[in-house]
């Protein structure tokens, strides 16, 4: 059976080019970057090579490039760290309710060390609003932190906008850009942007490795103590394969972007309409245009999202779900909650995320499985009888 | 992360559907939660279960406890059936899952909940039974959400 991955928000394949480009680093150019003797040269001429290029994809100076070990240790780094070295300033910090869970955990720990947050609510197509925001700031703010894009609905946010009225209350603003890194253009400095988290596997690169980008001038303490690597920012040796990989994977990603949005685009939008059109009871979460060009996330009502997977994975179709049975817990999604889904109807969520080798028939076949799954849940669920009986009244 | 018998009853669920006129019928669960399992019972004049179908609104595990259940209380008296246990349903199944175990907590309400509605409507006293805690089947509906 033909596996189609639909779930490339999870994680991406790593391009062969990206693993050819890392395998020396392994066993050829093994060096330690921090050492002294040529023996190590290569591998750091490796190391600012990639700095270079993951720094002019996103406009900024490659001596504000720090790799880390993925995204979430960016989140918590850019939090916990600004923080404690702005704390003195205020104890204040601003955030949504529909970030990663790198950001929401790590903000619920530091209300545990006496630090103030506020989660700004979203829009229903999960938007978070620059007014709102500039209400939130405080005397006492010292940071604003807000996804660029969401990882579940997909929402792009004015980041542009928000970073200006951070900016113009003189606050820090800090963006996960998780799955927006490589996927969609981004300029720091036309973005107002002090902080920006990114993660090699969600582009195509390895995983276990990451950056963060923090702009000049910004007062950030060490996250992880040891050696003077990464301007004594980031102690630890050097992943040199992860970090080769992921200059790789953003430099094949970058060439390529407008012709990869506009076939992701054109495949979502597809897979939107149709699904829309041939499944009633259904709706598409997340806003309708400006969301990240792989992704679509729907809800269907009266069934649950965990039984749908287990269908879909039995025709070999990758996909996730913010049901609570995915989640380990009795609650749905919390971006789901926060756009202002009822319970159980965010029981019902399908997300799914291409990518650029994902095809048309690939779209199609799964919106043909996925009528057929749908109305079979449908036929066994409690809810949609009672729905149809009330209908009949 | 679920056992054969567990993928079997979630793909060829046994007794889904509804009985028309069924002696007993009971949901239980909470749609926020993302569970809702009803029981339909038809009991003869010996208190004997003759027939039970189910339908569920759930994950995997929902629909394979609500299922096993069904196949577990028929042809039993109304008395076996109060004795079939949580502990029961995932033993059939060849275990369930930590986080999934209260499917099956939620498949021996479904069936209590149904042998109450029939004690209920036959105005008989059936001994041992408590009316389940997640009994959700006198409810009014849910107002329809505007979606």
């Amino acid at each position: 059976m033909k596996t189609i991955y639909l779930d490339n928000a999870a994680t991406t394949q790593v391009y062969p080019e990206v693993v050819e480009a890392m395998m020396p680093f392994f066993t050829e150019h093994y060096g330690n970057p921090s050492s002294i003797y040529s023996f190590a040269g290569e591998a750091g001429k490796a190391v600012d090579k990639s700095r270079e290029t993951i720094a002019s994809v996103i406009g900024a100076d490659p001596s504000e490039i720090y790799f880390t070990g993925g995204g979430s240790e960016s989140d918590n780094w850019a939090l916990k760290a600004t923080a404690e070295a702005y704390s003195g300033k205020g104890k204040h910090i601003i955030t949504s309710k529909i970030e990663h869970h790198a950001v929401l955990h790590t903000c619920e720990w530091l209300e545990k060390q006496g630090f103030e947050v506020t989660y700004l609510d979203v829009d229903e197509n999960g938007v978070v609003s620059p007014d709102a925001l500039k209400a939130a700031i405080r005397p006492d703010t010292i940071l604003v932190s807000i996804m660029m894009a969401n990882n579940e609905i997909g929402t792009i946010e004015p980041i542009a906008e928000l970073g200006k009225v951070a900016h113009e209350a003189g606050v820090l603003f800090h963006t996960d850009a998780v799955q927006a890194f490589c996927h969609i253009p981004i300029n720091v400095d036309e973005m107002n942007i002090d902080m920006l988290s990114a993660s090699g596997h969600k582009h195509n690169g390895p995983k276990g490795i990451g950056i963060m980008y923090i702009r000049k001038g910004v007062k950030i303490r060490s996250f992880i103590h040891g050696g003077a690597q990464e301007r004594n920012r980031r102690a630890g040796t050097h992943n040199v394969p992860g970090i080769v990989g992921m200059g790789k994977a953003a430099e094949l990603a970058v060439s390529d972007m407008e012709r990869r949005i506009k076939y992701e685009t054109e495949l979502r939008d597809h897979l939107i309409e149709r699904v829309l059109a041939e499944i009633p009871y259904s709706r598409l979460n997340g806003h309708r245009t400006d969301r990240l060009p792989n992704n679509a996330n729907f809800c269907f009502r009266f069934i649950e999202g965990e039984s749908m997977l287990i269908l879909l994975d039995q025709n070999g179709i990758c996909a996730s779900s913010g049901s609570a049975c995915t989640s380990g817990s009795l609650d749905p999604s919390h971006v789901l909650l926060a756009i202002g889904l009822p319970h159980e109807i965010a029981h019902g969520s399908l997300r799914l995320t291409l990518s650029e080798k994902t095809t048309m028939e690939d779209i199609d076949f799964t919106v043909d499985k996925l009528v057929g799954i749908i109305e079979r849940l449908r036929g066994m669920s409690p809810l949609y009888a009672d729905f149809t009986a009330s209908n009949k009244k | 992360m679920y056992s054969e018998k567990v993928m079997d009853h979630f793909n060829n669920p046994r007794n889904v559907g509804e009985i028309e006129n069924a002696s007993g019928v009971g949901t239980v669960g909470n749609a926020k939660c993302g569970d809702i399992m009803r029981m339909y019972l038809d009991i003869d004049e010996n208190q004997i279960i003759r027939d039970c179908k189910f339908k569920t609104f759930g994950c995997g595990a929902a629909v394979a406890t609500s299922s096993m259940a069904t196949e577990l209380v028929k042809g039993k008296t109304i008395y076996e059936a109060l004795k079939i246990t949580n502990k029961a349903v995932m033993e059939a199944l060849d275990g369930l899952p930590p986080v999934k175990v209260h499917c099956s907590l939620l498949a021996e309400e479904a069936i209590h909940a149904a042998l109450w509605d029939y004690a209920e409507k036959h105005n008989i006293k059936i001994e041992g039974l408590e009316k389940p805690v997640n009994d959700i089947s006198e409810k009014e509906e849910a107002p329809e959400e505007e979606y």
